[in-house]
């Protein structure tokens, strides 16, 4: 999901105006794919692209309800939650108009959005947040491979959701048994150029 | 008072991102938890800030939100009573 356009599996699910802000663009993906999830308003810009990014991914994968509670995610970003840390750091610099927001503190966590993703769909895996300065393939293909290893998930969504006031791109992916492309550096690499 | 209530009424939509809900949407007497518009706990908090901001008032219990946050008629009637700007 990038520049106004959103693509799964090499379709393409929404294209929008790129002029267009994330959060509008955030709100029309939602109402295009019809969801009822108020909550969603209620996200912080980087959470509202994880669980957009997540929700069309998942709702094409065919996955049962007991593989998905077990399902790993493994996320990562350059920027963290600057994006939100900003935001809310503004509401608190100044001594005469101190009124910090509950609603936005809350979203002061990169890992947070995976935790909005994981309440939607009761995924109860093990799951971690990385910050990285690029997209690193390598490290998710190892992390992903450690955690079916260790019998600690056999399928693992893994990915990027990066938004700053510059832009936003986010990328994920299934690793999973019953793949059918080889979970290689070169591939995930390939997928997350072509997106 | 019926100024104050649409007022309340706008602010908490804005305030608490209730995208789905209009000013017409919400009665002067539904539960503005549970089962009403469904508010939670960081809402309950983002309400004691919004008191403490547009209307000066520092509610530090939280017996006390939770009686005042009954409803916009609640609500209201205790501002009217207790604001000090």
């Amino acid at each position: 999901m990038q520049n106004g356009t959103v693509i799964c599996n090499g379709k393409e699910i929404v294209s929008a105006d790129n002029e267009q802000g994330f959060s509008e663009f955030a709100k029309r993906v939602y109402k295009n794919q019809q969801w009822e999830y108020p909550k969603f308003f209620k996200m912080d810009r980087l959470s509202k692209l994880t669980f957009l990014t997540a929700e069309i991914l998942l709702k094409e994968l065919t996955i049962s309800s007991e593989v998905k509670e077990q399902l790993a995610v493994v996320l990562s970003n350059k920027s963290a939650s600057l994006d939100t840390d900003r935001k809310y750091q503004d509401s608190i610099n100044s001594i005469e108009n101190f009124y910090p927001s509950p609603a936005v503190f809350v979203y002061t966590l990169p890992n947070i959005g995976m935790g909005e993703v994981c309440i939607r769909h009761k995924i109860q895996g093990e799951n971690a947040f990385f910050v990285f300065d690029d997209f690193n393939p390598l490290f998710l293909k190892h992390y992903a491979e450690s955690l079916a290893q260790n019998n600690k998930a056999t399928q693992v969504l893994c990915g990027w959701t990066e938004i700053d006031e510059k832009g936003y791109n986010s990328f994920l992916y299934l690793a999973s048994p019953n793949g059918t492309l080889p979970h290689t550096e070169e591939t995930i690499k390939k997928l997350y150029t072509q997106s | 008072m019926d100024a104050l209530k649409q007022e309340l009424k706008e602010n908490i939509i804005e305030q608490l991102n209730l995208e789905e809900f209009t000013v017409e949407d919400i009665d002067n007497d539904d539960a503005l938890f549970g089962d009403g518009l469904g508010l939670d706990s960081i809402d309950a908090l983002e309400l004691i800030v919004m008191l403490d901001k547009d209307y000066g008032i520092k509610l530090t219990d939280p017996e006390k939100s939770k009686e005042i946050f009954q409803s916009i008629n609640v609500l209201a009637a205790y501002i009217t009573e207790h604001r000090t700007k």
